[in-house]
């Protein structure tokens, strides 16, 4: 029993690694930042994740007691991960896209970081305007 | 008067239950302060987001979250492929447009999320309106197959969600 565990938990870790290592190569071997940005997503989820199932295992196995401690970071990670990588591409865009190199967005004509929607709602739309004020009156 | 003290129901919810996974062991006190925590937390930030999250099928999240982990995983091993054996003069990134049928700003945010969290796509930009997301992709030799599953495996199922 203990063996299998023990086995059970190097294979998370040696995946977890693989693909934290595999993430790094790729920061450096991707040609551009925005297809360098797709690498640390990699390392973000898999990479991540595989170390915490080690984790939660070799609690589960060989610790006092059960950790809930690895489902908290999975659960910060996933909230913030995507934020931080909204924030590169956001950043990116200002600095080496120019809005005639991306894609036609339809019928609201501009991309948020180009447009000059900032100071106005970000949600048009009569209903989502009634909804709030529903909200507001409740 | 619940609807006073509970702005937001589910905030409420999700913040007992991080803290009692914070405190890691059931304690009657910690659970007390859990719910002091998710009366007073909500309140304070009740002025950033004035409008009631609502979630249609909440039992749904769960057949979701499923597909979501599964998602990842196999693109995980795609992107890992393409990282270690495609050349770079193969590789054919792309950016794309989904049009947006949701309309939800919390709906749209776990989209874009979700995207993000898959390796292979980063979801970069809303339009002005929030009516299509820009989306870059890794490797999209057929950008609208990958337009199609992004509408047909999430969208469609967030829309069940939360609209």
């Amino acid at each position: 029993m203990d063996l299998a565990g023990e086995i059970l938990i190097s294979a998370m870790l040696v995946i977890g690694g693989a693909f934290g290592l595999v993430g790094s190569y790729g920061l450096v071997k991707l040609p551009d930042q925005m297809t360098r940005l797709h690498a640390p997503t990699k390392a973000a989820t898999l990479g991540v994740g595989g170390i915490m199932i080690a984790s939660l295992l070799w609690f589960g196995f060989f610790g006092e007691r059960a950790s809930w401690h690895e489902f908290l970071i999975v659960l910060f990670l996933f909230l913030t991960a995507p934020i931080t990588g909204l924030m590169i591409a956001k950043t990116n865009m200002h600095l080496t896209w120019r809005p005639d190199e991306l894609p036609y967005p339809g019928e609201d004509m501009h991309w948020a970081t180009f447009g000059d929607s900032a100071d106005r709602s970000l949600m048009d739309g009569d209903a989502d305007l009634d909804n709030t004020e529903r909200d507001l009156r409740e | 008067m619940i609807r006073r003290l509970f702005p937001h129901p589910y905030l409420s919810a999700m913040l007992v239950i991080v803290w009692m996974l914070l405190v890691n062991r059931f304690a009657w006190g910690s659970l007390v302060f859990a719910v002091i925590l998710s009366i007073a937390i909500p309140a304070l930030t009740e002025p950033y987001w004035p409008a009631r999250a609502r979630l249609r099928h909440p039992g749904k999240i769960l057949v979701y979250v499923t597909i979501v982990v599964h998602d990842i995983i196999r693109a995980n091993i795609d992107v890992a492929l393409i990282v270690l054996f495609k050349p770079n003069r193969n590789l054919q990134p792309a950016w794309i447009t989904i049009p947006l049928e949701l309309r939800s700003p919390e709906a749209i945010t776990v989209l874009a999320s979700t995207i993000t969290l898959t390796p292979g796509t980063v979801s970069s930009d809303l339009s002005q309106n929030g009516h299509a997301l820009l989306v870059h992709c890794l490797h999209a030799p057929e950008p609208q197959e990958v337009i199609d599953e992004i509408k047909t495996r999430y969208e469609a199922r967030l829309k069940e969600i939360f609209e």
